[in-house]
């Protein structure tokens, strides 16, 4: 996959620091303050910690469906970053860390996790879909999200995530055609991890790189160091910001990898993947590159980085416990959950269960 | 009060639903300045401009996925698949996506959209534009089914849709378009979304249909009136999703017997939900088993062979004799 890492014939590549933690493009850097570049470093060894201790507790029978993060923090945290409040994001499964920045508690996370139906029932100003399950839908929803905020004249963008192997799903190009089509304020964001489950992503296209699908819908596409979170931030906030000017819709592919399995559920990727693969990207883990950016200029030590590690310890088991305490579900809440106005049949059969419950 | 087709009061109840919401929009393939293949939508987009009614590229799913994300943001929109056979196109945004919006956020998010559709047969088109999917639908939690049988139904019950903060799919006959005028009401009035309507009063039998079957039933029930001296009681039931039992139950108490006539295929659909219940809340008031008339388990055919698919009045007739005789 190096061979893609350097400049494509069909969209541009950007990285602003390489794995040296050098800064390789000073014209991409973006305008961060000090301490917002040490937030993304925080939010990154938080994410990190997050993922070891949810991979925990998915073992232990403590939460339920969990895809893990690792590898994919710079992606995850330098795109949501980009975004504000207002903006609205439209998840796959994989993409529990935007939502958490975004608003989604913590505890409500880990219930969502269980299978518990209070997972997604979110604040009401908070902006993100339930992380999709079905690849690809979320990309159509995501022109509506945005056509909505358009006629609207609301000055907010619709923003959302799938895999390399998303971006062969119909939806995928149907989401995009549509946004370009009605001139959208839009972000697709496609985190090319390298592998849909098992499957590579040269069976998954012929095409060079991801982002060139852009160019049949008509809307840029950009090619990023999805391990570089200044670059993906750069990138992400020029298109939220292209967005929200009016200027339409934008597609990145971001060039990442994940280190662990896909799920929990009993995935084994040294069944297709090769170790020497998997050093290979270690080089570039997002984590270690921020914090030699940051080392270099004194702005990091491991001290500081010890202490964000104990603080998310303490959140997650305190999350945990909230989680613990939410009230057992109902087969009768799930039906009143299924329309406005519950229809005659359903409230016969809500009475049948509210029977048993009672 | 004016004398419209179905297809008018169609186009008159989105223009007046258009008119009082401002988060009403309409889209689809070809609704905009064409005004839908079926001329639903004529005239909307001049007076309510490009913004509320417009032309969507030619993408099933990506229609329902605009649909679905337009009414998470609050707007009401009423989307149309062109001929309902396209609809497996958009099966995950439909049934996937906005039937389970409500359920999966524990009603944080909600999904008020209408989806309209022609369908149904016996009006020679190519294949996958005349097939009755309604039982897919019905068999979808979290959707309401709905299909209208004269336009009186068609404006009131399409307004009860487009105001309902749930999913509703609204299919539309392409054989009842426009095979009769009635007097239709000009001002916006609404037609409850889940209850059967009893369309010819009889104390003999119980005969139930929907959509174009509705006029099947009826000639065959006059047949039977005229031939047999026979009372047949015609139920349409409007609503495919929820059934509304009652209004099934409360003939069958007076007819003691009862039968379904469907324009779909045999199998696993609407008439056997519509036994079903039958037999769940009424069966002690029945004299004989509940036929279903139908076509056979095959796909919908080619136009060719459609007039002696569908039912008609004769097999109607037939099984309405065997009701009675059983």
């Amino acid at each position: 996959m190096s061979a893609v890492l350097e400049q494509t014939q069909w969209v541009p590549f950007k990285q602003v620091l390489n794995s040296e933690g050098r800064v390789v493009d000073p014209d991409l850097m973006p305008s961060l303050s000090q301490d917002q570049v040490r937030e993304l470093m925080k939010r990154m060894v938080t994410l990190r910690v997050l993922d070891q201790r949810a991979v925990r507790s998915t073992r232990q029978g403590r939460l339920g469906f969990y895809a893990p993060v690792a590898g994919q923090e710079a992606s995850m945290i330098g795109s949501e970053y980009a975004t504000r409040k207002e903006d609205f994001i439209l998840p796959g499964y994989r993409d529990i860390p935007q939502c958490l920045y975004h608003g989604w508690p913590l505890e409500q996370w880990m219930l969502w996790s269980r299978g518990h139906q209070q997972g997604m029932e979110i604040p009401p100003e908070v902006n993100f879909l339930v992380p999709q399950i079905i690849i690809g839908a979320q990309y159509v929803q995501t022109s509506g999200m945005a056509l909505a905020f358009k006629l609207r004249g609301e000055k907010r963008v619709a923003i959302t995530y799938t895999g390399d192997g998303g971006t062969s799903q119909g939806d995928f190009y149907e989401g995009i055609n549509f946004a370009g089509a009605f001139h959208l304020p839009a972000v697709f964001l496609v985190q090319n991890n390298q592998f849909a489950i098992s499957v590579p992503v040269n069976l998954q296209t012929a095409a060079e790189t991801l982002a060139q699908k852009a160019i049949a819908a008509g809307i840029p596409g950009i090619q990023v160091d999805g391990n570089d979170v200044l670059a993906v931030y750069a990138v992400t906030k020029q298109a939220v910001d292209r967005a929200r000017n009016g200027d339409g819709p934008t597609l990145i592919e971001t060039l990442t990898f994940r280190f662990g399995p896909h799920t929990m559920s009993g995935d084994d990727p040294t069944r297709y993947r090769s170790k020497e693969l998997v050093n290979e990207w270690e080089q570039k883990d997002p984590l270690v590159r921020l914090r030699k950016f940051l080392t270099i200029q004194g702005l990091w030590s491991d001290e500081e980085e010890e202490q964000v590690m104990e603080t998310v310890k303490a959140e997650f088991t305190e999350a945990m416990k909230k989680a613990d305490s939410a009230p057992k579900m109902t087969v009768s809440s799930l039906i009143d959950s299924m329309f406005e106005q519950l229809p005659q049949a359903l409230q016969r059969q809500r009475a049948e269960f509210a029977r048993q419950e009672a | 009060m004016t004398q419209r087709t179905m297809i008018q009061a169609i186009t008159n109840a989105l223009d007046l639903e258009l008119e009082r919401d401002p988060d009403v929009l309409v889209f689809g393939e070809d609704v905009g300045k064409n005004g839908g293949v079926f001329r639903a939508t004529d005239g909307l987009q001049d007076k309510h401009g490009q913004k509320r009614v417009f032309d969507t590229p030619l993408a099933e799913s990506g229609i329902l996925g605009l649909a679905n994300g337009l009414a998470l943001q609050g707007f009401r929109p009423v989307a149309e698949i062109q001929f309902f056979g396209f609809v497996f196109e958009a099966m995950d945004q439909l049934i996937g996506q906005a039937a389970r919006m409500r359920y999966r956020s524990h009603g944080r998010f909600h999904v008020p959209l209408v989806v309209r559709s022609p369908f149904g047969g016996g009006v020679k088109t190519p294949e996958m534009h005349s097939d009755s999917l309604e039982g897919l639908f019905a068999q979808s939690p979290g959707l309401r089914v709905v299909i209208p049988s004269n336009p009186y139904d068609a404006k009131g019950l399409l307004i009860s849709a487009i105001r309902n903060n749930d999913p509703v799919l609204f299919l539309e006959h392409m054989k009842l378009y426009r095979s009769m005028r009635m007097e239709v009401p000009d001002n916006a009035y609404t037609v409850t979304l889940d209850q059967a309507k009893v369309v010819r009063e009889g104390k003999d039998m119980t005969v139930i249909a929907y959509g174009a079957m509705v006029y099947t039933a009826l000639q065959a029930a006059d047949e039977m009136a005229k031939t047999k001296g026979v009372q047949a009681e015609v139920i349409d039931l409007r609503s495919l999703s929820p059934i509304d039992t009652d209004t099934l139950v409360a003939s069958i108490k007076k007819t003691h017997r009862a039968m379904v006539v469907q324009e779909a295929q045999r199998s696993a659909g609407v008439a056997a939900e519509v036994i079903a219940q039958i037999n769940e809340h009424a069966i002690y008031y029945l004299e004989g088993p509940v036929l279903r008339i139908t076509p056979p388990d095959t796909v919908y055919p080619f136009a060719m062979i459609e007039e002696e698919w569908i039912p008609d009045t004769a097999r109607v007739v037939h099984g309405l004799e065997q009701t009675l005789s059983l």
